[in-house]
């Protein structure tokens, strides 16, 4: 019993350093960031990384979640007899949740794992220390402009699998079933709300940006500078990432949608 | 150099330095001097703490006691931009190159070039192949870190340490893995370019027959301590057990092969529950 205690105070201790350790990382990099923005083509680079090579991923799972949201909306709205306002489910569903969400945690997959893995490989391969040997600072040349890639490119993301899922449901609902076309178009245009839905949408997936691309670069920095470092430190990358975005995702659909709309 | 040098002659003052991981010590009393332009080689078994002395040398650790002297800047008074700046003057070789693996043979040595300088992108060209020319690698300056041998990587490493013209080149184990062409000729490279540059050098390496050719000075640590030291024909010529054992790869002497354990009869006969 004295041992379950101890190793469970052990992890708390362990869990609530690591927290402020991190913290402490965020606030280095927000220091540290003049770099990123004074040579942004820096950051350019990571957008590219993060942004650019995840777009197949993302596109391609956008359409697919259009697929099967014009597939299932159509299915419940027309026992309604209300198949025209599948614009509208498809829409508000994309914008509001599964875009920034569903993004998010490919993000996390593809480009969050694809950080931690680069950062802990230069750890391990002494990188990190060399640059920090040459009087460069690794959190400003390395760490700040990776993070700021990962923020911009986020909501980039997310709009775009919104867009794809938008088009995944006209694609299915309206060329394969026959829902009307201006009903589809009309009815979403009139009901989405730039301010409340778009906005909104855009916010959520710009914390998840900051979240995953934070939560990427500190695994990674803080990895163990061994194979198997390096290998823990991306699965909790992808873990991590994904609890946070959902936890978050709960936490800013409280205070933002409260049916008010 | 085994006479007193007056103190503006000494680039690196280690003094009295202690260093522990936690509470496991591994440096304790160490003293040495490294005297401008001379290549000082810092020897011992595997483990002994060379690497830690190094980096402390470097301001990457903070010593637990004594003081560590960088062109007259007491490491453990600078601030961190004071760091940076003592370092720009400072050049490092890891043990296995540590080349950026996402950038070119020449955006490598560009590195430094491109971060502490303004200088216009044809003479960074030019200093640039002037480096690589230096280390025989000039014709190799568009391959890919992942393209090279381990011997071509650490003397792309080394054209990137010596990119600025440092005042004190550090080296941990630059002969690790080489193959004897590569070894000597990277031995050498370390040589000439001590020289050519009046700079300073220090060799963390347990290489004993290259080094003892292209060194000034050797320190020979054991269990965290300095405890031989002298010019390589000194060393050649000392009858200090550590040494004699050290340099003829003797099986016995001081230095123990095994890790510190209890007695090997006793524990194979434990009868174990």
């Amino acid at each position: 019993m004295t041992r379950l205690l101890r190793a469970m105070g052990a992890r708390t201790v362990d869990g609530i350093w690591r927290l402020g350790f991190a913290t402490r990382f965020f606030l280095a990099i927000l220091a540290r960031s003049g770099t990123s923005f004074a040579r942004f083509q820096l950051t350019i680079r990571e957008v590219f990384s993060t942004g650019v090579l995840s777009l197949i991923i993302i596109l391609v799972s956008g359409f697919f979640v259009g697929l099967v949201l014009g597939l299932q909306g159509y299915e419940t709205l027309q026992r309604y007899g209300s198949s025209e306002a599948l614009g509208i489910l498809v829409a508000l569903s994309l914008v509001r949740e599964l875009g920034p969400v569903v993004a998010g945690l490919l993000f996390a997959s593809r480009a969050g794992s694809a950080l931690t893995a680069e950062i802990g490989l230069m750890k391990t391969t002494e990188q990190l220390k060399a640059m920090d040997m040459m009087a460069v600072d690794p959190i400003a040349r390395v760490v700040a402009p990776r993070f700021w890639g990962g923020v911009i490119s986020m909501p980039l993301l997310a709009a775009l699998f919104s867009t794809m899922g938008v088009f995944g449901a006209w694609f299915i609902g309206v060329v394969f079933i026959g829902v009307d076309d201006g009903a589809f178009w009309s009815q979403m245009q009139a009901s989405v709300d730039f301010r409340y839905d778009i906005v909104n949408g855009v916010i959520k997936s710009v914390v998840f940006g900051f979240a995953v691309a934070l939560i990427a670069v500190f695994e990674g920095y803080d990895s163990a500078p061994t194979a198997e470092g390096v290998s823990r430190a991306i699965t909790r990358t992808v873990v991590n990432s994904a609890l946070a975005i959902l936890a978050l995702d709960f936490v800013l659909t409280s205070f933002m949608f409260r049916g008010n709309g | 150099m085994s006479a007193p040098l007056p103190a503006e002659d000494i680039l690196v003052d280690v003094s009295n330095v202690d260093f522990a991981y936690d509470k496991r010590p591994i440096l304790s009393g160490i003293n040495l001097r490294i005297p401008r332009g001379k290549l000082v080689a810092i020897m011992g078994g595997s483990g002994c703490g060379k690497t830690t002395l190094l980096r402390l040398i470097g301001g990457q650790l903070r010593p637990t006691g004594g003081q560590i002297r960088v062109a007259e800047h007491d490491l453990a008074s600078l601030s961190r931009r004071d760091m940076y700046r003592l370092r720009r003057r400072v050049g490092m070789l890891f043990q296995f190159g540590a080349l950026f693996t996402d950038l070119s043979v020449f955006e490598n040595v560009a590195f430094p070039l491109r971060e502490h300088t303004d200088l216009p992108e044809d003479m960074i060209r030019d200093l640039v192949l002037m480096k690589l020319h230096a280390v025989g690698l000039r014709g190799a300056h568009k391959l890919m870190p992942n393209e090279l041998s381990g011997g071509m990587a650490r003397r792309v490493a080394l054209a990137r340490a010596v990119a600025l013209d440092p005042m004190l080149i550090m080296y941990d184990e630059p002969f690790a893995g080489l193959d004897p062409i590569s070894l000597a000729v990277v031995g050498q490279l370390i040589r000439k370019l001590n020289d050519a540059l009046g700079a300073s050098s220090i060799m963390v390496t347990h290489d004993v027959h290259e080094s003892l050719e292209i060194v000034d000075y050797i320190y020979f640590l054991s269990g965290g301590k300095v405890v031989a030291q002298g010019t390589p024909d000194e060393i050649r010529a000392s009858t200090d057990p550590f040494v004699k054992q050290f340099v003829n790869a003797e099986t016995d002497g001081p230095l123990p092969f095994h890790f510190p354990s209890d007695d090997y009869r006793k524990t194979l006969m434990e009868v174990r529950p």
